[in-house]
């Protein structure tokens, strides 16, 4: 408390001694707390001092002058070298593009607010998330949706709808006049409105702790209910309809409504924090097509941001999709989104076809070594050290493309048995339900890595299941459910 | 006259001797060329035209849920290459009643080369891939009904890598690596 004092005053006094054109600090949310950052505008681009983020995360600034470069350390020695002119940096060996390049301005070096995202996250090996419109920078495994709060009313009722980005546990509770939200998250990153008929919902505002929403009710609310609904890119919006006193609520009221699964495991501190799904095809690649036109590459997308919204929502983990859209990919660039994102899970999603119609049901797929000759199998490779401009070394072990899955083909398999099984509950399954083949995209997958053929497009009542939502749900669901076996069985 | 005689006797041996070379080195050869040259193909077709071996091809059982093995008599080829040729080309054919062909409509063979390691190239018209119709189980099932074909008809060749147009490709319809030479892979056969 004394330190949220101590910063709200350190807010104010920002907030009095920055100029009109300077925009408001950024605040850095971590879990040891919250620390201000200032930004300035230089050339049209919103810009930190390094000298600033420096302080904040503990990285040390040093100009090489010989190499015409500046350094950038953090912790283990992890560096990224910024040069002046070119609006690049090179994070651990890794180019990554900027916005701008860095600039002096007297005695400070200032680089672009991405550069925060870009470079200083990869190289604290730090999840950190820039939100230029809430003026937030949350670090690690700090959760803070963005939870945007509207109201309509009318005379017979209201209605409180609460978008939630990424989507997040929560329980609605009621005392007396006021119904209280509260997420599971350690902040609310809220976006509040006031209704302007204030009979049945007189205000909605922060609560007293930092994860919870209030909204008072007005003198005529009578009983509410909830709905929930799943919006784009793991978003969820939870709906609460409050009906006039006298008006009859459909169902009765609950003192505590949980709305949300049980808690999960703790997927930020464990070993997955990355998922790649790979919708397979796109583009002018339909992949399979049912007699009815429904296209496998649409099918795949339709289940992979489904899953990518579940995947968000119930486990909090960082989720890559190889394509959100219908375009065109090259198979290995799949693999390498994945093993460039470091990522702990490749899911490539499919729907099946057959000559005949009658063949029906999911199947889960892992590389099959037994699938090349001998010759093509290959080989591991030994580690080897490589200079990093700055000074110093680093070993990076090189393994070759196709060798990639192989040392991963156990954990994929007892991945995809898993997958099988939670299929299994709700989908039906093909014979051959898991299967191994010398699959392209799974060979270069540094990870586990499995292949999910979600059903038979040649099969007429398979086609029409595979375009709902409903057989899409059931399908995100059962794989989200398989990866949370699979995380426990690792622990 | 002994000298004379025996002069006689070593031009007439002399000429004896460039005549024998001749006959042995140039004309009988030559003559034997023209007589046989020309013989091998004609009778190696007339060998081969009646001559048939018996393959094993694979086509999709009735439900479409697994490949089945079909003995079917084929040409017989003088060289395995040509024996390839000859399995490669019944397998793109028809299928027997009640099963169905894994192959792609249109689906032409344009040659089949072996490496002296015993690979097998099959080299596969574009319809093989523009005609396909997607879905892995359908994609293995074309792949190993040619690699299945011609690895077990001809126990020599150890893997068929499939090429489309002459050229390597990664895939035939985006799931299955053909990048390498496939060895036989009988997991999708049914067993009688």
């Amino acid at each position: 408390m004394r330190f949220a004092s101590r910063f709200a005053a350190a807010l104010l006094v920002l907030a009095a001694v920055t100029s009109a054109e300077q925009p408001a600090a950024y605040t850095i949310v971590s879990k040891e707390g919250r620390k201000p950052l200032p930004s300035r505008v230089q050339g049209g681009q919103e810009m930190f001092a390094l000298a600033d983020l420096a302080a904040a995360f503990g990285v040390t600034v040093r100009e090489d002058v010989a190499a015409g470069g500046i350094i950038v350390t953090a912790p283990q020695n992890r560096t990224i070298v910024l040069t002046p002119g070119q609006a690049l940096a090179s994070v651990n060996g890794r180019v990554v593009s900027l916005p701008a390049a860095p600039v002096r301005d007297g005695r400070v070096w200032l680089v672009p607010v991405e550069f925060i995202t870009r470079a200083l996250g990869p190289a604290l090996n730090t999840r950190l998330d820039l939100r230029k419109t809430s003026r937030l920078i949350v670090m690690g495994d700090v959760r803070i949706p963005e939870v945007e709060v509207s109201t309509e009313a009318d005379a017979s009722r209201a209605r409180v709808s609460i978008d939630i980005s990424p989507s997040v546990p929560r329980a609605v509770t009621q005392e007396g006049q006021r119904l209280t939200v509260r997420f599971e998250a350690d902040a609310l990153d809220l976006h509040l409105s006031q209704p302007e008929n204030r009979e049945i919902v007189a205000a909605v505002r922060a609560g007293d702790a930092a994860q919870t929403l209030v909204i008072d009710l007005g003198p005529r609310a009578g009983g509410f209910q909830l709905s929930t609904q799943p919006r784009e890119r793991g978003a969820e919006r939870l709906v609460i309809e409050i009906a006039a006193q006298g008006a009859q609520p459909q169902t009765p009221i609950q003192p505590a409504v949980p709305v949300e699964p049980p808690p999960l495991p703790d997927f930020s501190s464990g070993g997955i924090r990355t998922i790649v799904i790979d919708p397979g095809h796109g583009g002018d690649d339909r992949g399979a097509r049912g007699a009815g036109g429904v296209e496998e590459k649409a099918v795949a997308l339709g289940i992979g941001l489904k899953l990518k919204a579940a995947l968000e929502a119930r486990l909090g983990v960082r989720v890559l999709l190889t394509r959100d859209g219908d375009r065109a990919m090259r198979v290995d660039e799949r693999a390498a989104l994945a093993n460039n994102n470091k990522a702990d899970l490749f899911i490539s999603l499919h729907a099946n076809a057959s000559v005949t119609p009658a063949p029906a049901g999911a199947s889960v797929l892992t590389l099959a070594i037994e699938g090349y000759a001998t010759e093509a199998q290959p080989s591991a490779a030994p580690a080897i050290s490589l200079p990093v401009f700055g000074g110093g070394s680093r070993s990076i072990e090189i393994i070759p493309w196709d060798t990639a899955q192989l040392r991963w083909l156990s954990d994929s398999e007892r991945l995809a048995a898993l997958v099988h099984a939670e299929l299994g509950t709700r989908v039906p399954m093909h014979p051959r339900g898991l299967d191994k083949a010398a699959l392209r995209v799974l060979i270069g997958a540094n990870m586990p890595a499995v292949l999910i053929e979600t059903g038979f497009l040649s099969n007429p009542d398979q086609e029409k299941a595979l375009a709902g939502d409903a057989l899409q749900n059931q399908i995100a669901e059962a794989i989200v459910n398989a990866i949370v076996t699979y995380k426990g069985g690792s622990q | 006259m002994i000298a004379h005689l025996s002069k006689r006797v070593v031009i007439g041996g002399v000429i004896g001797i460039a005549l024998l070379l001749w006959l042995l080195f140039w004309g009988a050869p030559a003559w034997l060329y023209r007589r046989t040259a020309p013989a091998p193909p004609a009778e190696g077709a007339a060998a081969v035209e009646g001559r048939r071996i018996n393959a094993t091809l694979f086509f999709v059982s009735p439900d479409g849920q697994s490949l089945v093995a079909v003995p079917r008599e084929v040409p017989f080829g003088a060289t395995p290459a040509e024996q390839a040729r000859h399995i490669v080309t019944a397998q793109l054919g028809e299928a027997p009643a009640s099963l169905v062909t894994p192959i792609p409509k249109g689906t032409t063979l344009r040659g089949v080369f072996l490496s002296a390691s015993g690979e097998a190239f099959v080299d596969l018209s574009p319809e093989a891939a523009a005609n396909h119709s997607g879905g892995s189980l359908s994609e293995l099932f074309t792949i190993y009904s040619i690699v299945n074909a011609v690895t077990v008809s001809l126990p020599s060749v150890g893997a068929v890598q499939i090429l489309i147009d002459g050229r390597e490709v990664e895939t035939l319809a985006g799931h299955v690596d053909l990048r390498h030479p496939l060895p036989k892979n009988t997991t999708w056969v049914k067993q009688p």
